[in-house]
């Protein structure tokens, strides 16, 4: 019986299958999670998802320019992730909750 | 040995988001998606984005995480009561949706894509920071000025609303 | 194989030389805080207090481990693991000398080098925040939570100055390396004064050592953790072996900033003049503390170190010794000579820290925010601008 012999390689496609899965699940997150704060955290999950599958298909390129874009993803999640902080501090100084239910107001 | 450490790091991270969706205190979701975080840098390293992985690690996982946690300390967010009455039948179908959802997404990749090639650790180290930073600072230099407008922008966004009304 | 078992003799060799060092780093710190405080510190504890780490040691060992029952479980046993982990974890990445061949066998002396070695220690700093922060809040307590929340916000509040610091001698050796730093930093100027980075970049030198002394919460920035302030902050509700892990971790990264500090700024093993007067450096230094100790030893001021002072006299004499008949065994001399000047570097700057805590009173943490944003990162910023324009101009 010939000896079992794995290859030192790893698909590309499974990257892109890793990435999908990690973006449904930030998706599942976002549309479940009353929590803004977890909200918010489903968002950047679903954000590192899509700087996989950049990185990934910088691999299969040879190209750089893929990593120059998952670095600007990465600087736009900064900036977002700042200022929305601070808009749910403000929030939360109004209405004192932090459940995406009760801040509903303007609802018919 | 690239398939082994990938298995791991796949597996952790999928383990680390499902935690981040399914745990009830705020600061274990964020402790998750740090863990998310780190089996990403590991897996970016994998792929020869050696700068992008310190990057992830430097900016997310040790900058913004850390803002995350911070209002979550600051707010005292409690761990979140289950008042939403869901049917169990519905987060069956749901979740099985899901699954069928990542099934079709994966059989198209696999079929649209059958040639991909394949990934070894240390095949490609193309990702230096010399190699980025020439980029960064040539072809993409408007890009970066902006961003870093866009950030000053942040900044201020954000004094200016968690400021203390005086 | 060959590769794994030259790493797992490097590993433990490096790992048994950091946990004894940090063990005796606290006996150094103990005995200059108190001759700079004018009495004698441990003493009593075999001669002259040396085996003081040990007798702390069983102490937290064998402490009872006492969990609060208010506290949140999983983090209150997490954050002090991280802590030490993530205060070990940089130096595997810096490299302690050069070349050397033993046995046949060529190898680096270091464990690893990155080709992005700076990053990865500015990583793991980055992440060595959350085991404050989680410390502080999994406590359960005002207190501990206010000590944990400043003690996070400072240390990423100077993580800003302290990179910049590190980005100004980069752009002078355009590498990310710590092997290709020092490599960079080799040689000399007019024949005698050393190449090393700390020479044209005294101002990045001195905001590196300032916003190290933030990071590892140091005086005159350790409100977060002084025992008078806050009920001694994010540790309060910690007892025996988690304490003793936040201390170690406390200590070892102070040993790493201070080697990143040499590495960077210093020029890491290079010797100070060239390099045959250079050897004769630790052979005259040693053999000076041996004469010395030998003569006070005769005449001592304790009765104790009638006894004391001639053994270490002896042990110094007998160091001296074998360092100037290295010459005969090549690799023994490189080896040598590179970890004397190392360690000596690094104690320099260790010793610079400790001075500075028997010396400055502490920050109040508005003076210490202010101090962050308004004047070391200007400084910093500014430090950086003038180093690229300065190798703008003088590039081809």
């Amino acid at each position: 019986m010939p000896p079992l012999t794995f290859p030192d390689s790893v698909p590309l496609s499974w990257y892109l299958i890793l990435s999908a899965v990690l973006f449904c699940l930030g998706v599942a997150g976002f549309v479940y999670r009353r929590n803004v704060i977890t909200v918010f955290m489903s968002i950047e999950l679903m954000l590192n998802a899509v700087n996989l599958t950049f990185i990934t298909f910088s691999y299969k390129l040879k190209h750089v320019d893929g990593h120059i874009f998952a670095f600007f993803v990465m600087v736009v999640a900064a900036a977002e992730a700042a200022v929305g902080l601070a808009i749910i501090l403000t929030v939360f100084k109004n209405r004192h909750t932090l459940l995406i239910d009760e801040v509903n107001s303007l609802k018919w | 040995m690239t398939p082994f450490f990938f298995f791991i790091l796949a597996g952790f991270a999928v383990f680390c988001a499902i935690s981040l969706v399914s745990q009830t205190h705020p600061i274990a979701s964020a402790l998750s998606l740090v863990g998310v975080m780190g089996a990403l840098a590991v897996l970016y390293l994998q792929l020869g984005a050696e700068f992008l992985a310190a990057a992830q690690m430097i900016v997310y996982a040790g900058a913004i995480m850390v803002l995350f946690v911070f209002v979550i300390m600051l707010l005292n967010a409690g761990a979140e009561q289950e008042a939403r009455r869901v049917s169990r039948l519905a987060r069956f179908v749901g979740m099985f949706m899901m699954a069928a959802l990542l099934g079709i997404i994966s059989f198209t990749i696999q079929g649209q894509f059958p040639n991909m090639g394949s990934v070894t650790f240390g095949a490609w180290v193309g990702g230096t920071a010399q190699e980025v930073g020439m980029l960064l600072f040539t072809t993409y230099l408007l890009p970066f000025e902006i961003t870093s407008i866009l950030i000053l922008i942040a900044i201020v966004g954000a004094i200016v609303l968690a400021r203390r009304e005086v | 194989m060959d590769f794994i078992i030259i790493s797992l003799i490097k590993t433990a060799i490096v790992a048994f030389v950091l946990l004894t060092g940090l063990a005796y780093l606290q006996w150094i710190e103990r005995k200059v805080l108190a001759h700079i405080q004018i009495r004698v510190g441990p003493y009593r504890v075999g001669p002259h207090g040396l085996l003081q780490p040990l007798a702390d040691v069983i102490k937290l060992i064998t402490k009872e481990g006492f969990v609060p029952s208010h506290v949140h479980k999983l983090f209150y046993f997490m954050a002090p693991w991280l802590a030490v982990t993530l205060a070990l974890i940089p130096i595997a990445v810096l490299p302690f000398g050069p070349l050397i061949e033993v046995f046949g066998h060529k190898t680096f002396m270091e464990l690893t080098d990155l080709r992005i070695g700076v990053l990865f220690v500015l990583a793991v700093s980055s992440v060595g925040v959350y085991g404050v922060a989680l410390a502080g809040w999994a406590s359960n307590n005002k207190y501990s939570l206010l000590g944990g929340l400043r003690s996070s916000a400072q240390m990423i509040s100077y993580e800003l100055p302290l990179a910049l610091a590190i980005a100004a001698p980069l752009l002078l050796v355009n590498t990310l390396s710590f092997r290709e730093i020092v490599n960079a930093q080799d040689g000399y100027w007019l024949g005698f004064i050393p190449r090393w980075n700390a020479i044209p970049e005294c101002v990045g030198f001195i905001v590196f050592l300032v916003a190290s002394f933030a990071e590892t919460n140091r005086v005159p920035f350790d409100l977060p953790e002084a025992e008078n302030e806050l009920v001694a902050g994010f540790h309060v509700e910690y007892g025996s072996m988690k304490f003793a892990s936040f201390f170690m971790a406390e200590y070892a990264n102070m040993i790493t900033v201070a080697c990143v500090g040499t590495l960077l700024f210093l020029g890491g093993w290079t010797p100070l003049f060239p390099a045959p007067y250079s050897n004769a450096v630790p052979v005259l230094l040693l053999a000076a503390t041996g004469l010395v100790l030998l003569i006070a030893g005769s005449a001592p001021a304790r009765k104790m170190d009638k006894y004391t002072f001639p053994v270490v006299g002896v042990i110094s004499l007998g160091l001296a010794l074998i360092f100037a008949v290295s010459f005969l065994v090549p690799v023994v001399q490189t080896i040598l000579m590179a970890l004397f000047w190392f360690t000596a570097k690094v104690l320099a700057i260790l010793f610079v820290f400790i001075w500075i805590r028997g010396t400055l009173p502490r920050f109040r943490y508005d003076q210490l925010m202010r101090f962050a944003w308004t004047i070391l990162f200007p400084i910093a910023m500014l430090n950086l601008l003038v180093t690229a324009l300065a190798v703008a101009l003088t590039s081809k």
